[in-house]
């Protein structure tokens, strides 16, 4: 008996389909864990994507810096964030371009900005 | 103790700025805390926590994770290795806990190598932060998947914590044990609810954490995870340190403060 979660509006579940659906995406996401991949990750980035077989359309992904577009094709979050510290992108600088707002104006959301 | 492991705690502890006005609130609700351990001297504490990519990963991914060691490395999580000295652990004690839970048909992943990240650091630096000769407690990583759906359920994870006071009340030696339910409060990191929030609901949980935890446990991931955020699942770890405490257990600190996308709760109880 399976029992799948329901769909939650602006949200993506991370769940097994979604995992094996980003599987290569992950894995090279967690291979940037080790400090001597980040380095060959920033020195090329399209090698290094080809090394973990990654697709056409998920290089174009990682090119784009698509995030909300990684997350739907199966990066999970927090393995997203590794893409974000190789490339110099903060959590909450993803998290804006997610909600289609500039960084400024997703600071202007929150309750106390400086607690960054 | 039910706290949240938000990351950002771990480099303003690093780098000095816990006394900035934006995270100020935060630490100044640990101090009570850390004076209310240091009385209580816990010899081993047992933190319920989640990996976050950087020692598991999605080729092999336990429900449930115990770590069974004498000592816990420092993991790069991809941002590098903090500067914390290892955690010391304790081999013996791990292995009474892993017989009498297996005992107790919970059936779990045992670690005899673990890393740890920022879900299981920052509690630490919260509630025992390290000095030269090292961390003031020995540890018993417990990694729970609270990433990957399927998860555990809200009533498995209290029943492991049950389970774990069963374990913990029948080992021979005289330890003092403290039990720390790590994660949330409601949080969503992707998608356009990035940065989604609730804190009635926070307040919620910890009115029902306290007064009512066998009602709780009948809290569905969705339920949480629309009204809270995705991200905001990682609560069903709280009710395995609210298991483990008797149901009367009282209540000693709550605090709660929400200043950027994660809602920062913290309470503890004794008992």
């Amino acid at each position: 008996m399976g029992i799948s979660i329901k769909e939650i509006p602006e949200t993506t579940i991370f769940d097994l389909r979604l995992s094996r659906r980003g599987w290569r995406l992950n894995k090279m996401c967690a291979a940037l864990c080790a400090p001597a991949e980040r380095e060959a990750f920033k020195r090329d980035e399209e090698a290094f994507m080809t090394r973990f077989s990654l697709s056409e359309q998920e290089k174009t992904l990682i090119r784009n810096r698509d995030f909300q577009g990684l997350i739907e094709a199966g990066t999970n979050i927090y393995f997203l964030l590794k893409i974000g510290a190789a490339t110099g992108t903060s959590l909450y600088r993803m998290g804006a371009q997610m909600r289609g707002e500039s960084y400024e104006q997703f600071l202007a959301t929150r309750n106390i900005k400086g607690a960054v | 103790m039910g706290l949240s492991h938000v990351p950002s705690v771990g480099p303003v502890v690093d780098r000095g700025r816990q006394a900035e006005p934006a995270w100020k609130p935060l630490f100044d609700a640990y101090v009570p805390v850390r004076e209310w351990l240091q009385k209580l001297k816990p010899d081993v504490a047992i933190v319920v926590y989640n990996d976050h990519g950087a020692d598991f990963t999605f080729d092999k991914y336990p429900t449930f994770a115990l770590g069974a060691a004498d000592r816990y490395g420092i993991a790069d999580e991809g941002f590098g290795t903090r500067a914390l000295p290892e955690v010391p652990g304790d081999a013996e004690f791990s292995i009474h806990l892993c017989e009498s839970l297996i005992a107790q048909e919970f059936d779990l992943t045992v670690c005899q190598e673990m890393g740890v990240e920022h879900g299981f650091l920052v509690p630490m630096n919260l509630c025992f932060p390290h000095g030269p000769s090292g961390w003031p407690v020995r540890c018993v990583p417990l990694q729970v998947n609270v990433v990957q759906h399927p998860l555990p359920t809200a009533r498995r994870c209290y029943r492991l914590g049950q389970a774990l006071r069963r374990a913990v009340e029948s080992h021979a030696g005289d330890l003092k044990v403290a039990i720390l339910g790590t994660g949330g409060m409601s949080h969503q990191l992707q998608g356009k609810r990035f940065g989604y929030m609730n804190e009635a609901f926070d307040q919620w949980f910890l009115d029902r954490l306290e007064q009512d935890p066998e009602a709780l446990v009948e809290i569905t991931h969705h339920r949480i995870m629309e009204e809270a955020g995705a991200e905001a699942v990682e609560l069903i770890m709280w009710l395995t340190m609210r298991g483990a405490l008797p149901l009367s257990a009282k209540r000693v600190h709550r605090h709660y403060y929400a200043p950027m996308t994660t809602g920062m709760g913290l309470i503890t109880f004794e008992g």
